[in-house]
């Protein structure tokens, strides 16, 4: 039954991840006052470049059409280790978080090493601040998952997550809520939302994550695009299972808790995108030595 | 009752962290009025016995003095030397952050052996107590302006009397009139000299009163 369960989990999760991202956008556009693009666009975007052929420069090599594929593989395995809320992941073993970490840093590797291999200046420049802000970004993430870890005494993802908020673990509540508000800084670096990189602009001397794409284009853009949406999934439902304490053990109740949540952080999202600037580059390492700071007050709560 | 107390420990604990992180003066000075409203709160959370109405009072004047007065004098010397941003600390902010972490780690480690010989029931007071202590202290070294400074020396403050009210269980009232008291005097007589220091030199930059000779 669990592995039924998780495995209609991960389908939804498939089929759902590119909503996301048109429901941010819906926000952004009901913010500004307008109408905003149709909720299912990024489908359409899908479709549309799946069906394009792709051209290639003649100084990229193999890396480069190795990576969208690869970075795509390792995303959907790391999803199949993701908990949807307090429901079990696909796979379980002992110290799988790391593992899932490491899974979305050889995706990043992945997207880097494509973005060096076009010999462009300009993605080279994308590349390096994404791997200047993943730097602080991955020490957040693994220490809040070490916290988790230490608080709940488990060390797989399913098990931390199934303990959060069981009545045993009551205790860790305020570090629970530290560690999703470090989560939700790294869900807007990872994902290259506003207050770090805007995604809409194209061709600016300050975005991350659109430069390094600028050479893909067709299906592996499609691909590209795609893992974004199941990275930004990803993230959302590790911070849902932190912030909404809901368990209730039945499969047709916690499923749609869980997706109403996922999509209630991406209209959060949307509203802090409406509401704040991007901050200048130089800020943004200060914001995630903040969230850093948040995650270590959270481990000592624990520890006390 | 504990659990409570634990709780506003590390509100303080993160209002200590945004002290740190933030530039603004005004930003600051509301930090500062958080933690009295947290502080007002502690010595209520802390005792085992109803509260007394000895105790009620000094919770009404902790917040009257650290939460209204003094925020209103620093606000009103802000407005008058017209400083509103810490431009260029001798610290980064950054760098900042990250010597707090060091400081609160090395807070708990001091207070894990202190933890026997006092006992209070909240384990998380003694290095929160601590830990804005330094962070206080932080302030202090790290920032040019002489009303960060000040702030600086309110904070530090804030983490003596929280040490206080977990200690002084028994009578806490007269300890902390008396460190209450000190305070709004020295808070007081700073921001007069704040004052003085942005009228005679047009600024309040403490490093460069050290090139003054007579």
């Amino acid at each position: 039954m669990t592995v039924l369960t998780s495995i209609a989990n991960l389908l939804l999760a498939l089929a759902l991840s590119p909503l996301l991202i048109g429901i941010i956008n819906r926000t952004k556009a009901k913010f500004a006052g307008r109408k905003g693009q149709p909720l299912l666009q990024p489908y359409y975007d899908l479709i549309k470049l799946m069906k394009k052929g792709s051209v290639y420069s003649t100084t990229s090599t193999w890396v480069f059409r190795l990576s969208p594929v690869a970075s795509l593989a390792a995303l959907l395995i790391a999803l199949t280790i993701v908990p949807s809320g307090g429901m079990s992941g696909l796979l379980s073993f002992t110290g799988d978080f790391v593992f899932m970490a490491y899974l979305l840093g050889l995706a990043r590797f992945l997207t880097v090493i494509a973005a060096l291999d076009t010999g462009s200046a300009f993605e080279g420049m994308g590349a390096s601040r994404e791997v200047q802000f993943a730097i602080i970004a991955e020490v957040v993430l693994l220490t809040g998952l070490a916290v988790l870890a230490i608080g709940t005494g488990k060390i797989s993802l399913t098990g931390i997550y199934a303990k959060l908020w069981d009545s045993s673990a009551s205790s860790l509540g305020p570090g629970v809520i530290l560690v999703a508000f470090a989560f939700l800084i790294i869900l807007l670096t990872e994902n290259a939302r506003i207050p770090v990189d805007d995604p809409n602009t194209h061709l600016e001397l300050s975005m991350i994550h659109e430069v390094m794409v600028l050479d893909h284009g067709g299906i592996d853009l499609a691909f590209i695009q795609y893992g974004a949406a199941l990275k930004l999934w990803l993230f959302a439902a590790l911070l849902t299972g932190l912030a909404i304490p809901c368990r209730f053990g039945i499969f047709y109740l916690d499923m749609p808790v869980n997706i109403a949540g996922i999509f209630f952080t991406a209209i959060l999202i949307g509203i802090i995108e409406s509401c704040m600037a991007r901050l200048r580059l130089l800020y943004v390492p200060q914001m995630l030595i903040v969230a850093l700071a948040v995650t270590l007050a959270s481990l000592l709560w624990i520890l006390r | 009752m504990h659990q409570w107390t634990d709780i506003f420990i590390l509100g303080l604990v993160l209002t200590n962290f945004h002290l740190l992180a933030t530039s603004r003066l005004k930003a600051v000075i509301q930090t500062t009025v958080f933690q009295a409203i947290v502080l007002s709160v502690i010595i209520l959370t802390i005792t085992d016995r109803p509260w007394s109405p000895m105790l009620l009072a000094l919770s009404m004047i902790t917040f009257t003095v650290k939460g209204a007065l003094l925020p209103w004098l620093l606000s009103r010397a802000m407005k008058k030397v017209s400083v509103l941003r810490e431009i260029e600390p001798i610290v980064g902010y950054s760098i900042s952050v990250l010597t707090g972490m060091i400081l609160l780690v090395l807070s708990f480690v001091i207070s894990l052996p202190l933890r026997t010989s006092v006992s209070m029931g909240s384990t998380f007071l003694l290095p929160g107590a601590l830990f804005t202590t330094l962070t206080g202290l932080m302030m202090i070294v790290s920032r040019k302006k002489a009303l960060t400074q000040v702030v600086g020396y309110l904070v530090m403050e804030n983490g003596v009397y929280t040490f206080g009210a977990a200690l002084a269980v028994k009578e806490p009232m007269l300890v902390q009139m008396g460190v209450l008291l000190d305070v709004f005097v020295a808070v007081f007589i700073m921001g007069i000299t704040v004052h003085q220091i942005a009228r005679e030199f047009d600024h309040i930059d403490t490093d460069r009163l050290s090139e003054l000779k007579d």
